[in-house]
């Protein structure tokens, strides 16, 4: 049986240290390179959501210092990728918890594989949504934020926990590509999700 | 996009239609700056000496502008003049409010000219909305942040406010921009015309490049300018 790659994104600002990690990793088989990206623009951002990556291995520096704290989260609008950061410059505590794992450029190569390997098995434990379009709770989540509802009331309407109800609401933005409440209405009543009388216009 | 290997660097002995001729949205830049065409074969340097603008601060705006990576050297940062980027990022403010949002309010109104009247209301809004957020944002610049400023240039001081405080301020507006993009793109009904589409996705892209240019400049000129004044 031919083995099956996992595929590996790479957001990697360094040509040198991204042909560098994708050579060790060709060595060792397992992980694949397929797409190195040098920096988070716009067209950046198109390529990421359309990769459909495993893993993305990112250099923290991508991001300014002021926004490095919600990196993942940014990542996270467009792929459910595991992500792993490169530790390229000192991290705070704070900002490590948010990834998946870390590798360090000292790591030998067998030991990068296997931290890959389990930020992999520690991301599939989340639930993640699958598809592209809205799931019934989604939507459910959805008309409440329409509606102005706080995560908490949503949570309490719902039954679920306020992080269940935070993984939801990234989960429809990912998919719609909307961020805001406003946008989000829009979207709702554009659906016919929600009726144009329950919303001030 | 250009990139590390095609740049191109601006230099004062370069002329301004070669400027324009490798990134065409800089005639933006010149409007805003005051600089009327027919400039005939004058280089960068000669319009801007007689135009009365600092060319260390042309050329960095005109940098910014043109490559997605650059950061200003303190050495260009040193040269210019701080009074002309205030003057470039006022201007840009009265260009927006003036001409691209009524530009992109009529396009919009335009567009969903066949949608039934609740869908005419709420993309009017979310508009609207947005452009309240805008002025508002443009507002505290204009009243706060560039009279602060012009009183350092003046040699004063005020210890009630730093630039720090600008920079904690700076709200990002351009989320709400990407939605407009998205509904327009995607949720809007097919009975809108195409091209009309077409014309509203062109001026936001346009826009949202433009804005994050001009919040580029805030970053990375204004704020380590002042940092510097406040320093002395």
């Amino acid at each position: 049986m031919k083995p099956v790659h996992k595929k590996v994104l790479l957001i990697i600002p360094s040509r040198i240290v991204a042909r560098g990690l994708e050579a060790v990793l060709s060595e060792l088989g397992e992980f694949r390179v397929e797409g190195i990206l040098s920096d988070l623009s716009h067209a950046s951002e198109a390529r990421l959501r359309n990769m459909d990556a495993d893993v993305i291995v990112i250099d923290p520096l991508v991001f300014d210092y002021v926004s490095r704290a919600n990196a993942r989260a940014r990542l996270a609008e467009h792929s459910d990728a595991a992500v792993v950061a490169l530790k390229t410059v000192p991290m705070e505590e704070e900002q490590i918890r948010q990834f998946d794992g870390t590798i360090s450029m000292y790591d030998d190569p067998v030991a990068v594989v296997r931290k890959l390997r389990e930020s992999l098995a520690s991301h599939e434990e989340t639930p993640e949504s699958e598809g592209h379009d809205l799931s019934q709770r989604e939507k459910e989540i959805l008309v409440c934020v329409a509606k102005g509802m706080l995560n908490k009331e949503i949570a309490d309407r719902c039954n679920l926990s306020i992080h269940t109800v935070i993984t939801h609401r990234k989960n429809i933005t990912r998919k719609t590509g909307i961020k805001t409440v406003a946008g989000l209405t829009v979207y709702a009543l554009l659906n016919n999700l929600i009726d144009s009388n329950s919303i001030e216009l | 996009m250009t990139t590390e290997i095609e740049r191109v660097v601006f230099s004062e002995q370069m002329k301004l239609a070669d400027l324009i001729d490798v990134n065409f949205k800089l005639l933006n830049v010149l409007s805003r700056l005051g600089i009327s065409l027919g400039f005939g074969e004058n280089t960068i340097k000669e319009v801007c000496e007689r135009q009365g603008i600092n060319l260390n601060s042309f050329l960095l705006i005109c940098n910014i502008y043109t490559y997605d990576s650059y950061m200003p050297s303190a050495d260009l940062l040193a040269g210019a003049d701080p009074a002309t980027i205030v003057d470039y990022l006022h201007n840009s403010h009265a260009f927006y409010l003036g001409k691209e949002f009524v530009g992109l309010e009529n396009n919009l109104s335009a567009m969903v000219e066949p949608c039934d009247e609740l869908q005419k209301k709420i993309v009017a809004k979310f508009f609207s909305d947005y452009r309240t957020q805008v002025e508002r944002h443009f507002e505290y610049e204009e009243d706060v942040v560039f009279p602060y400023v012009q009183s350092l240039i003046d040699g004063g001081r005020h210890e009630s406010y730093s630039i720090e405080q600008f920079e904690e301020n700076h709200s990002n507006i351009d989320e709400t921009l990407n939605d407009l993009k998205n509904i327009v793109m995607k949720y809007l009904p097919e009975t809108c015309d195409t091209v009309l589409r077409n014309e509203v996705l062109y001026r936001i892209y346009r826009l949202e490049e433009d804005l994050l240019k001009h919040t580029l400049i805030e970053d990375n000129v204004l704020i380590p300018m002042v940092n510097k004044m406040e320093e002395k």
